[in-house]
């Protein structure tokens, strides 16, 4: 491995002096947008410079507890992120919860598999593969079960003379929504199919950019990306099946019934 | 038997009434009054307070998807999710039979469902319901996209259930209808707003 250039205050200093274009940009055709550029900016540098420092931390740490507790604090502020996408219907406490647990879950069976059993660093849970992998898993679950959730919701009110005669005709509530959850679940698949279809070739994955720059193999990023791709094509259908069946069962009831009042 | 006993419907009084087999009860009422909620909720299609049962059963006593399978709501208009009338229909059921008795050329089950009419649709939802033999039948609004001469075939086809043993609760606005098919009538009151007006 070659020696990667570390990037001093100074450095980023003088990166930061290209979100003077925008502010250009802004003053020039009085867009008003250069509050929310600098709070914008101020943010970004804010967190990051803040996850960078807990996840120095927990990599520090011998004990998995604490990678364990990160996990669940992704997972909690991951379920948010689900929730505030969300119709006014799913914005509920009972939502958050059962989305986070599936998040959860979701990115623990993928992280698990990535780590323990395709890489195997040593110990399997060591953080420094943990934590990045979990925040790929989840960011990308979050988006496929999002989208199932955000369709289903719409084809119920749609769809509501479909799904309501086919109750009628004495199919189960997952028989009911069939097509529904079926249409549902394509449109989150997609995003996914797409990204396989022109990944390297339109722009290359920020995992594999950044792997480049820390001074790795580009072939040796090449095969991590692969695998990535492949964990997320995983996680995602997982997702969108978990939240497509949850869905389903918070817009009806015990009895089979249509809910959708509220 | 299907046998309604203190069902609660909007604000309506509490309902009870009984039907045999091979009996008829008609449903009148002006708009509003509750007739579809009624229906649905002896489908078990919307939540209501009361008892239902059927051969003595309660609905609450079997799982929802097998009580509709016995007791079916069906609505003036039918919605449609494939592509044919005979995607929606069981295979086993001979419903070419059905399609002549309701004055429906057979060849209709395979057109697309897009290039019916409101009426081919009614009916054809009325066969859709029937097709796989339910033990009673609540018939909202049965001939309401119907002409007079499809109206008639409707109402023979009723005749047909009820003299193989069905079970039918029927809302229409046709008073003749009710008239000719139903033993016995149930009312419901106006909406209570109407009724302070």
């Amino acid at each position: 491995m070659s020696p990667v250039e570390t990037l001093a205050w100074g450095d980023l200093a003088a990166a930061a002096l290209l979100l003077g274009i925008n502010g250009a940009i802004s003053l020039a055709f009085g867009l008003r947008l250069e509050a929310s550029l600098a709070i914008a900016a101020v943010r970004m540098i804010v967190q990051l410079s803040a996850v960078g420092l807990v996840l120095k931390f927990v990599f520090a740490q011998t004990s998995p507890l604490w990678t364990l507790g990160l996990a669940v604090a992704m997972a909690m502020v991951a379920g948010l992120e689900l929730i505030s996408r969300q119709d006014r219907r799913f914005k509920t406490w009972l939502t958050y919860g059962l989305g986070s647990g599936t998040l959860l879950v979701v990115g623990a069976l993928g992280t698990l598999y990535a780590t323990a059993i395709v890489i195997g660093p040593s110990p399997w849970y060591a953080a420094r593969y943990v934590v990045p992998i979990l925040g790929m898993v989840l960011g990308n679950a979050l988006t496929s079960a999002s989208l199932v959730l955000q369709t289903l919701n719409d084809a119920a009110e749609r769809d509501r003379g479909v799904i309501e005669n086919r109750l009628a005709l004495g199919a189960t509530r997952y028989a009911a929504f069939g097509t529904i959850l079926a249409r549902a679940l394509r449109t989150a698949m997609t995003p996914l199919l797409n990204a396989m279809s022109v990944t390297g070739v339109v722009a290359l994955p920020g995992m594999m950019t950044g792997q480049i720059l820390a001074g790795s193999d580009p072939s040796g990023a090449a095969h991590y990306q692969i695998m990535i791709m492949f964990l997320l094509s995983g996680a995602s259908g997982l997702g969108a099946l978990l939240a497509g069946l949850l869905g389903v069962a918070l817009l009806t009831d015990g009895r089979h019934r249509l809910r959708l009042a509220g | 038997m299907l046998r309604i006993d203190t069902l609660r419907v909007g604000a309506q009084p509490p309902i009870s009434f009984e039907v045999a087999p091979g009996a008829c009860v008609g449903v009148e009422g002006p708009s509003g009054s509750g007739k579809t909620r009624l229906l649905r909720a002896i489908a078990d299609l919307d939540e209501a307070e009361g008892y239902v049962y059927l051969d003595g059963e309660e609905r609450g006593e079997m799982p929802a998807p097998a009580w509709r399978r016995r007791v079916r709501y069906v609505s003036a208009e039918p919605a449609w999710w494939a592509d044919t009338p005979r995607a929606h229909m069981p295979r086993a059921a001979r419903l070419d039979g059905m399609a002549a008795a309701l004055g429906l050329d057979p060849d209709i089950l395979d057109r697309p469902v897009a290039h019916l009419s409101t009426g081919e649709r009614q009916r054809l939802g009325l066969m859709r319901a029937l097709a796989d033999e339910p033990v009673a039948l609540l018939l909202d609004e049965p001939t309401s996209a119907l002409d007079a001469a499809a109206a008639a075939t409707v109402e023979g086809l009723i005749q047909v259930a009820l003299r193989a043993g069905r079970i039918v609760v029927l809302v229409s606005h046709d008073q003749g209808l009710i008239e000719r098919l139903a033993g016995q009538r149930i009312a419901l009151a106006a909406p209570a707003a109407e009724r302070a007006a």
